[in-house]
């Protein structure tokens, strides 16, 4: 055996490793190269594609476990996220409700100090008619009386006085002939003959979805013909909008109803048009007649003019100032939530500052933020004594007292909230405590919570496990025998402290303090709870537009802000600590 | 620690003032509460001045001595004001007792490096008191609410019979509120029914994902990294009012399953960071020689790699289901009459009717939640050694 072992393993019978590697170099050599001499695997292919082959099937694979959940992210969060910036700047409200008046108001010049002209009036009033009956008109009033306030009462009062103006009409043709008052009378005339005008009725159903975001579709049983379009424009435009309304909100027939007061006075508009007398003479379609005869007695309708109408109606529709903000507000997009969260205000030329007693955003955007700083600034200072005694105790005691640190940090919001509300109110613990040892009286029982103070003492002892953990993970690193180096060279306590060990924990306060900042800034249970109304965040103002004033826009942008603010301190802190390190207990 | 400095025992002109100072400092709290503040910090110095003197000067036999100090404050507290009284003073009776000999014997230096100057020492204490004070800032609120849920009266507050530990002053009934109130068990179960889904959903869709993204060779596995764990870190606030909008708008706000989703979408982070913490001490050549020993990837997966990063999934799964269960803001915009949780039962009860009942619950939820937290302990300690044992 020995001598075996001596001669080395070339000479023993048995084929070693050493004599494969051998054999497949010689094998390489002669059959895994292919004619450029490029190496090459078992099948045939050349190593780097084959290569390339397996990583990217193993990135296929990995994508493949990872698409699933990513999909669901960017569709349960990603989505409404980007729903709601959406909405901060989303304003389709006033164009979808008065689409005919915002296209006329545009070319209107609020700076000439005069009123739009009678056109837009007119239009105002056919689009208003629609959305009262729709009742919609009341959502607009309520959205634009965020801009300027009374118009919500505006829209509301006109709502219920638009049929009067419509009578005006209506009566003096009715007692012409009793005719006007059949509905078959009307469906007749309107559908006229010949070539009918689908896009009529196609405009009709859009405004309509548009009016009540809704998405019906469908056939309503009238169109009118394009020669009855052509001769009675507006007529036309009302009785479809009618005939529309009727069929998908009042599942009625269009033939069998009488239209509303709007259609009288848009034929009304038409008669009195220049030149339709002679139009009208020459036409000879169904019911030519009857629209003959109103034709030849327009004296018995009253001149038309809205403009006094709707001022008689209500004397702010006098007011230039509210037709400025109905112009500014009417494009789609509006920036109007953003410099309404910033305490600014639309004007036609620009924006400007909103009237003092107005302004809250910008004081609350700073409170949010100096509260969380506070707090943020607290946390460092609780936290940093209590991750240092953890970091240097042996490891059994240091073990014990964090279980002390994860409790809180595992115990439900709810509770540790209503712990506070118990500890800090002036029948609570706290306040018990001080009058029993007498260091308050009875009766001058501190006031610690509805305020900021109950607010920044609650969010501290919340936050303070999200401070110490990134801290103790830290300090956990650093070796004492520095600081021992350090004292032994010389160092005071202090000195060795500061310039040898306070360096080192650096990464873990901003670890701690970046988490603990992006999380207070959102905060919203514990300042609802204790913060009154001294104490509350941006996040509070925020459910109160959403669920108790809806002014959603306004609250989507408030919302946008701060998650810009939340997106640039995630961004730092992922630059900074990586968002791979985040560690949970 | 093994002693690290012989001790000595330390002169009187040295343990009298310091007891003094003690004594002092207790007797003018005391004295305060009965309006006489001065009398009472006179009397506490002297007091314990006199003490430390009979005890260290004339007779210094420690353990009856402690007895002694014990009984004696016990019995003056019962003497000054009942029970609960003579419970403090049998507490302050020990602590004098103990404190006494643990500075006139000089055991205080024991611990400590020899060279330490006097400045350091009491500065070491004085750091180890603050930290103290800091950990009973972090620990008291949660412990109070436990007592005060036995509260026989509809305050939040200890009543006057509770601090005289009378037994009429403790009761069940908010107990027994919680227990039998429609409001609170439809609301816990609720809860019941809604966390364990997300969970399930979180956890699957999670372990799935950060075995992918373990993987070398992700393209942007960074910016991957980014949006999943952005749920935890987007104020809910925010995303409770973007889910209110979009989940509105699809027709599925206020329903089961509105919440259910939007409660597995913010427990995903938690899965996510938890596993991929498992998974980067995972040895990827155990599935290589799964694989090379014949197993296809799915018993690969069930056989190999799932029972050895099952603490990471687990402990991921708990966080998944306390942030459902715990979640206020969310159902607060989604949720409806219907789907009242726990949480949310909670919160308006603290916001609008103050019953004690959410006491009652809170410490339910505190004890859950020490439930949770030594099985998320035992599966780290777990994981730590099935690591441990794996080869690398």
């Amino acid at each position: 055996m020995s001598d075996l072992k001596s001669t080395g393993p070339q000479t023993m019978d048995a084929p070693t490793p050493e004599d494969a590697l051998h054999e497949a170099k010689a094998l390489n050599a002669e059959d895994h190269r292919d004619a450029s001499g490029r190496l090459v695997t078992a099948d045939g292919r050349s190593l780097k594609s084959s290569l390339n082959r397996a990583l990217r099937l193993q990135k296929a694979r990995a994508m493949m476990l990872i698409a699933p959940l990513l999909i669901f992210v960017l569709v349960t969060f990603i989505a409404p996220i980007a729903s709601m910036l959406f909405r901060s700047v989303e304003n389709e409200i006033v164009a979808n409700t008065l689409p005919l008046t915002t296209d006329r108001l545009e070319s209107w010049d609020a700076t000439q100090g005069e009123l739009p002209p009678e056109a837009v009036f007119q239009d105002l009033f056919f689009d208003l008619f629609l959305a009262a009956e729709a009742k919609e008109h009341t959502k607009l009033g309520t959205r634009l009386n965020y801009e300027s306030t009374g118009v919500s009462s505006l829209f509301r009062q006109s709502g219920r006085r638009l049929d009067d103006i419509g009578e005006a009409y209506q009566d003096p043709l009715e007692d012409l002939n009793e005719a006007w008052k059949e509905g078959a009378v009307w469906f007749e005339l309107m559908s006229g003959q010949g070539q009918t005008s689908d896009g009529v009725v196609t405009n009709q159903i859009d405004r309509f979805n548009k009016l009540t975001s809704s998405n019906l579709r469908g056939d309503i049983g009238f169109a009118p013909s394009e020669e009855i379009a052509a001769l009675l424009p507006k007529t036309t435009r009302a009785y479809t909008a009618w005939a529309v309304f009727t069929v998908f909100e009042d599942e009625d027939v269009v033939a069998a109803e009488d239209p509303w007061e709007a259609v009288y006075a848009a034929l009304a508009l038409d008669l009195q048009s220049p030149g339709a007398a002679d139009r009208i003479a020459a036409y000879d379609g169904p019911q030519a007649e009857l629209l003959q005869e109103a034709a030849a007695n327009l004296e018995i309708l009253p001149e038309a003019d809205f403009t006094a109408a709707f001022l008689d109606i209500d004397e702010d529709w006098g007011d230039i100032n509210r037709w400025e903000t109905f112009q500014v507000y009417s494009p789609k997009y509006t920036d109007g939530y953003f410099l309404n969260s910033v305490d600014l205000q639309k004007t036609p030329d620009g924006f400007e500052a909103r009237p003092e007693n107005e302004r809250i955003y910008i004081t609350l955007f700073q409170r949010t933020i100096f509260m969380s700083l506070v707090i943020t600034g607290s946390c460092i200072l609780l936290g940093y004594p209590v991750a240092w005694i953890l970091a240097n105790l042996p490891t059994r005691t240091a073990n014990l007292l964090m279980i002390l640190v994860l409790l809180p940090f595992w115990t439900s919001l709810l509770v540790r909230t209503s712990a506070w509300k118990v500890m800090l109110q002036q029948q609570g613990v706290i306040n018990d405590v001080l009058v029993w040892l007498g260091l308050v009286g009875d009766g001058s029982r501190l006031v610690m919570i509805n305020n900021q103070f109950g607010t920044i003492v609650a969010m501290t002892h919340i936050l303070l496990p999200f401070m110490i953990l990134p801290m103790y993970s830290v300090m956990q690193t650093i070796q004492p025998s520095y600081l021992r180096a350090a004292k032994s060279l010389g160092a005071t306590n202090w000195t060795a402290f500061w310039r040898v060990y306070f360096p080192q924990s650096v990464p873990g306060i901003g670890a701690g303090s970046i988490l603990v900042f992006i999380l207070s800034i959102g905060y919203y249970i514990t300042p609802e709870i204790v913060g009154g109304t001294k104490g509350v965040f941006i996040s509070n103002r925020i459910a109160y537009h959403i669920s108790s004033s809806l002014n959603w826009g306004l609250a989507a942008a408030l919302g946008t802000i701060l998650f810009v603010v939340v997106l640039v301190l995630y961004w730092a802190y992922d630059k900074i600590v990586g968002i791979d390190n985040v560690k949970l207990g | 620690m093994a002693a690290l400095t012989p001790i000595e025992p330390k002169p009187f002109s040295f343990v009298g003032p310091v007891m003094a100072g003690v004594g002092g400092f207790m007797g003018l709290l005391v004295g305060i509460a009965n309006d006489a503040g001065l009398i009472g910090l006179i009397v506490g110095a002297a007091l314990l001045a006199g003490v430390a003197f009979v005890f260290t000067q004339m007779w210094r036999q420690e353990k009856t001595a402690k007895w002694i100090l014990i009984a004696g404050f016990g019995l003056g507290g019962f003497l000054m004001g009942g029970v609960s009284a003579a419970i403090m003073g049998l507490l302050f009776g020990w602590f004098v007792g103990w404190f006494l000999f643990w500075i006139a014997e000089g055991r205080y230096r024991a611990k400590l490096v020899p060279y330490l100057t006097a400045g350091q020492v009491l500065w070491h204490y004085a750091f180890r008191v603050i930290c103290g004070a800091i950990f009973i800032f972090l620990i008291t609120p949660i412990i109070v609410v436990m007592p005060l849920s036995f509260n026989a009266e509809d305050f939040f507050t200890f009543t006057p019979e509770m601090l005289r530990l009378d037994p009429e002053g403790y009761s069940l009934k908010h107990y027994r509120d919680f227990l039998t109130n429609s409001e609170w068990t439809g609301a816990v179960w609720n809860s019941v029914k809604i966390a364990p889904v997300a969970t399930l959903i979180s956890v699957s869709l999670g372990t799935l994902a950060a075995i992918g993204l373990s993987q070398s060779h992700v393209p942007g596995k960074r910016t991957i990294m980014a949006i999943l764990i952005s749920p935890m870190i987007v104020p809910l606030i925010i995303s409770a009012t973007g889910m209110y909008f979009f989940y509105s708008s699809i027709g599925i706000q206020g329903t089961y399953w509105g919440i259910v989703l939007a409660h597995a979408v913010l427990g995903i982070p938690f899965v996510i960071i938890t596993v991929t913490a498992t998974l980067v001490s995972f040895d990827n050549s155990l599935t290589r020689a799964a694989a090379n020993m014949g197993a296809d990837p799915v018993t690969t997966f069930f056989r190999v790699q799932m029972p050895l990063i099952l603490p990471g999934v687990i402990s991921g799964g708990l966080f998944a289901f306390i942030t459902s269960f715990d979640e206020v803001v969310v159902v607060i915009f989604l949720g409806s009459a219907e789907w009242q949780t726990l949480p949310w039962q909670m919160f308006t009860g603290l916001r609008e009717q103050i019953s004690p009942t959410i006491l009652a619950a809170a410490t339910i939820l505190v004890a859950i939640s020490i439930g949770l937290l030594s099985t998320v302990e035992i599966l780290r300690r777990r994981s730590e050694r099935l690591r441990g044992m794996s080869p690398s």
